[in-house]
């Protein structure tokens, strides 16, 4: 039996400020799962028996146990398990679709956000500082841009959830997602081949002499750490090499 | 850094900041170029900040924050770096080198603080594990509270013992420094970017043409800093 509830603007909103603190209690057994309780629990209000009805609690339970994924898109397992509880789906259907989602929406959150968009946008910043634009320019590009994709996914993935419920995975197949990291990876490359040598300028100041030396030191050293890749962290060895040229800079 | 009315705000920018890593709301105010220019603004100097920003954003761009894995914590760091360049700056030959070596430590520290507060979080999950299977919305939103708040006191109190730790070791260093300013900058920056450099690459390479738009990048670059 399934029945169709309207969920108020207020709810939404609710569970929209709720999901930008899914994480707050992130730990190594449940992972997400307390978070996705938390966010799920203004839309179980509308229940029948309301809250603390036994509906409410039996869904809240279900809802807070173990429960991994991106944090972004976690919005459309929010959303999709609000309408599901709500459109009082079978226990153990809800339990199989809870535990379907992980997967997907860890993989498209992380090669979306973490993998393509965060470094995109860091990389524009890196652009603009290097063309020289102010202190509240750069920071406003950086976090302007994004923030408007951060909160834009955010929202279309409650949206989403709360509008498809368990026939979700079909907003998980549009173009954004399956060719968006493409392009924002092209993008970054782009501009990260821009940004890398004005950035360095900006930082070392004039003078053409060192600034070849270290541009050629900069192309070895990617080079290797690249080389290196999985096998070392880049920022443990650069701590090693500042710790050693402090040494030297303070021991001469 | 021992005077307790400067020491307070950025301790307060540091909670902030590092709780906005993971926890509450990730809307990345906490990336270094961000983080430290808000750092140094607290101090008066913004430019600064932007500098020693930018230069610790190229170690961020390695180091993203993937689910249960180990990263460096950077918001706290952040400020640590902006404020010990913007206190004792560009007056020191050694200054952006020293500041970022200690942002740098001090994301380390956070990371590993990160992890010892998951652990927490788990070990009170566990014991409220009844509860919340009995669906109690109080259990449920009193966890989700408790490690938000313990993620803001772990920032702040991470930002203040670094700054106050780091103050007389980043005097002393900065009164024995005997390297070039421009090297010293030279070196740290190059190393930065050498980071950078390969976390981009490593970012990209698997995109079609990435490569290449990647080299024409940096012709472009390289060609826009001989005109300047």
């Amino acid at each position: 039996m399934t029945t169709q509830v309207e969920i108020p603007v207020r709810t939404r909103l609710a569970m929209f400020v709720r999901l930008l603190a899914i994480q707050g209690a992130w730990n190594y057994e449940t992972l997400l799962g307390n978070g996705v309780g938390f966010c799920v629990e203004p839309a179980l209000r509308l229940l029948p028996g309301g809250q603390d009805g036994p509906a409410y609690r039996a869904a809240l339970a279900r809802q807070s146990q173990y429960f991994n994924a991106h944090p972004y898109m976690a919005a459309v397992a929010v959303g999709a398990l609000a309408r599901a509880e709500l459109q009082a789906e079978d226990a153990a259907k809800i339990e199989r679709f809870r535990t379907a989602l992980c997967g997907p929406l860890g993989s498209v959150g992380d090669r979306l956000v973490w993998a393509t968009w965060l470094p995109a946008c860091s990389i524009v910043a890196l652009a603009a500082f290097g063309f020289g634009v102010g202190t509240a320019g750069v920071m406003l590009v950086f976090l302007g841009i994004y923030n408007a994709g951060h909160l834009a996914l955010r929202a279309w993935g409650l949206s989403a959830g709360l509008d498809h419920g368990m026939r979700v995975a079909s907003a998980l197949g549009g173009p954004v997602l399956r060719r968006g990291p493409t392009h924002i990876a092209q993008f970054a490359a782009l501009i990260g081949g821009i940004a890398l040598p004005l950035a360095l300028d900006q930082v070392i100041g004039p003078g053409r002499a060192l600034f070849g030396i270290v541009l050629g030191a900069v192309a070895l050293g990617g080079f290797v750490l690249a080389r290196l890749h999985g096998r070392a962290e880049g920022w443990k060895i650069a701590v090693v090499l500042l710790v050693l040229f402090v040494l030297y800079s303070v021991l001469r | 850094m021992t005077d307790f009315a400067q020491l307070l705000p950025l301790a307060m920018l540091g909670a902030v900041l590092g709780l906005d890593v993971v926890s509450f709301p990730q809307a990345m105010i906490s990336r270094p170029i961000v983080a430290a220019t808000a750092a140094a603004t607290l101090l008066g100097d913004p430019g600064r900040g932007l500098l020693v920003g930018a230069t610790l954003e190229m170690f961020a761009l390695e180091t993203l924050p993937f689910g249960a894995s180990r990263y460096p914590e950077w918001g706290s760091a952040a400020v640590v770096g902006g404020s010990l360049y913007a206190i004792h700056g560009d007056a020191n030959p050694g200054g952006l080198t020293v500041a970022v070596l200690a942002a740098l430590t001090c994301a380390w520290i956070g990371g590993w603080s990160m992890v010892q507060l998951r652990k927490l979080n788990a070990v009170l999950a566990r014991r409220r594990h009844e509860a919340v299977a009995s669906g109690s919305k109080r259990v449920v939103e009193g966890l989700q509270v408790f490690g938000l708040t313990a993620d803001l006191v772990r920032g702040g109190a991470l930002t203040a013992i670094i700054l106050a730790a780091f103050t007389p070791v980043h005097r002393y260093v900065l009164g024995t420094w005997a390297s070039d300013a421009r090297v010293s900058r030279a070196v740290v920056v190059g190393i930065a970017a050498s980071v950078a450099g390969a976390a981009v690459w490593k970012a990209v390479h698997a995109a079609p043409g990435a490569r290449w738009l990647m080299l024409a990048g940096l012709a472009v670059g390289l060609a826009l800093l001989a005109f300047r």
